[in-house]
């Protein structure tokens, strides 16, 4: 039995977070296989052949997996992976859409977000906004796992040699369609994976002012966070939320301005190697998981910050 | 139209759950219980679109024990016109709900579902997803915004890098966003009225669904800690540490 690995990607290139449940997969069986499944994903096939490890490559071409559309994809995992005794996924936004969806085709109870592989079979998660960790072992014949990606490091993209083979299995359900799709495109790295992380909160006051953090993160060359808060004020854009039901990232050095630290938020942080912390109010909790603490005004802190640098 | 809204039994957000002693699972005893917030959310959308006019019923439905029925009556008070409790004392995992689902989507048969996109305590993210795959009905998850038009449901979804739309014919599975809407508060009259709104009782064996465990849960624990940090003077001393100390930047 082999483990199929779901690549993320945008019809273009691989995404790196897929190589974070490669690293995960090594853990159950040496036999790995990658599922791509897009239109005109040559690429994407090629570079994942060349990911290390990765012994094959199955490729869904067809108009119909364009958009990633869950309703299509589904029907399209559970016939491939019935024949696996692991399917994993990178949990990202369109994972988390995607394989439950798929799971309840196979009649498999999924296991999201896994943080830890014990055996073939038992794996650890996080539960109640990470404040514990669940062991839990599947007896479904088959597991359908999502795989925290800052849990498992990246295995590498190069080395491979996989053969890539191709299979006309093409899902319409046509009960969804695919309007439209608003993307914000920066120039700063992705906030998964990324090595330095500065998050604004509700305390940047406007969305004007939010700008401070782009500032400050392009100085460090970091991504660019933000909590709940700031985003539900309309500070920062959706896809930038830190915490349990946002991104989850677990950079070398985390920047936290103007954010309290509700355990929602720190659910999406804590694990990163060092965070600094400044904010006004001493008794913050986000001053209880900081390294390095300042209290003190975001507004006059970081201008010296930047210029300290 | 028909709606219905699932919701889940949960540890209130504002409570801090830990292990039991024996790490046998979180210690739920005695905790303040409360809607998931996302059903919650869900409850509020279903709701609105009542008030427009475009949905004539909403039914609450939730997957439980017998004090689950709090919930049902609080989604009542809200403004949900009835409410059903499937009655069952088994921490009953998403496959088997969305099972549940199924045979009531099958009796009740809704245009809509509206569902939280997860639940706060096993944050598993599976529930509407495995409905619609039971159903075979589209799927509009992560949702910031839902209209109605026609026999079709405009869902704006939240994903990685920003927004997407997407079309969906009814019947229609959508989970709700934070951002989707603000839910309100029960008044004091809606919470004396919800008393005598129908809520009817069944159990999975009657529904035909067999909700035993597929998975076990074998401990639960705290995760590592991290060491108390330190209060810098100011941000010379925070820069020097950063660079000398931590060596991060």
């Amino acid at each position: 039995m082999a483990v199929l690995i779901l690549a993320e990607h945008d019809n273009l290139s691989l995404k790196p977070v897929t190589l974070n449940s490669v690293t995960a997969a090594k853990l159950v069986d040496d036999e790995i296989h990658i599922l791509v499944a897009g239109s005109e994903c040559k690429s994407v096939a090629d570079q994942a052949a060349s990911v290390a490890d990765v012994s094959k490559i199955i490729v869904a071409d067809y108009p119909v997996y364009k958009d990633f559309l869950a309703e299509n994809l589904a029907p399209l995992i559970a016939e491939v992976g019935s024949g696996y005794s692991h399917v994993f996924a990178t949990a990202t936004a369109s994972a988390k859409n995607i394989i439950p969806r798929a799971a309840a085709l196979m009649d498999v109870q999924a296991v999201s977000d896994i943080s830890g592989i014990v055996d073939k079979d038992t794996f650890e998660r996080p539960i109640y906004a990470g404040s514990m960790i669940a062991t839990v072992t599947s007896n479904d014949a088959i597991k359908v796992v999502t795989v925290r990606g800052t849990a498992f490091d990246a295995a590498s993209g190069e080395g491979g040699r996989g053969t890539i083979t191709q299979i006309s299995s093409s899902f319409d359900e046509a009960s969804s369609k695919f309007i439209a799709e608003q993307v914000v495109k920066f120039d700063r790295p992705e906030l998964a994976g990324a090595k330095v992380v500065v998050s604004g909160g509700r305390a940047l006051g406007s969305a004007e002012q939010f700008s401070l953090i782009y500032d400050f993160a392009d100085q460090l060359g970091a991504a660019v966070g933000a909590s709940r808060a700031a985003v539900d004020a309309g500070y920062a854009p959706n896809d930038m939320q830190v915490g349990q039901t946002g991104k989850i990232v677990a950079p070398d050095l985390y920047i936290a301005i103007g954010i309290s630290g509700a355990i929602q938020h720190l659910a999406g942080m804590k694990d990163s190697k060092v965070i600094v912390a400044i904010n006004k109010d001493q008794e913050a909790p986000i001053f209880s998981v900081a390294d390095y603490g300042l209290v003190g005004d975001l507004f006059t802190a970081l201008p010296e910050f930047e210029a300290a640098l | 139209m028909k709606v219905l809204v699932p919701v889940k039994r949960v540890v209130d957000y504002n409570v801090k759950v830990r292990p039991k002693v024996d790490g046998s699972g979180p210690e739920v005893n005695n905790l303040k219980m409360s809607i998931n917030p996302f059903c919650e959310i869900a409850v509020e959308e279903a709701i609105r679109l009542k008030e427009k006019g475009l949905v004539e019923e909403i039914i609450a439905v939730t997957i439980g024990p017998q004090q689950a029925q709090e919930q049902l009556r609080t989604a009542l008070a809200l403004g949900v016109d009835r409410a059903i409790l499937v009655l069952t004392d088994i921490l009953v995992e998403p496959l088997a709900v969305a099972k549940c689902l199924k045979e009531l989507c099958h009796r009740e048969t809704p245009d809509l579902i509206i569902l939280g996109k997860q639940a706060i305590d096993g944050d598993n993210n599976q529930t509407g997803q495995m409905l619609g795959a039971l159903m075979r009905y589209p799927q509009g998850t992560f949702a910031s915004e839902l209209m109605i038009e026609g026999n079709r449901a405009i869902v704006k979804r939240e994903i990685d890098g920003g927004l997407q739309t997407v079309s969906l014919r009814l019947p229609a599975i959508v989970t709700s966003d934070l951002r989707l809407n603000e839910p309100r508060y029960a008044s004091l009259p809606n919470i004396m009225k919800a008393k005598r709104k129908p809520l009817t009782t069944v159990t999975p064996e009657e529904l035909g669904v067999d909700v035993s465990l597929r998975t076990q849960l074998l401990n639960v624990k705290l995760p590592p800690q991290r060491k108390a940090g330190i209060v810098v003077n100011d941000v010379k001393d925070l820069v020097h540490k950063l660079k000398n100390e931590a060596k991060v930047i």
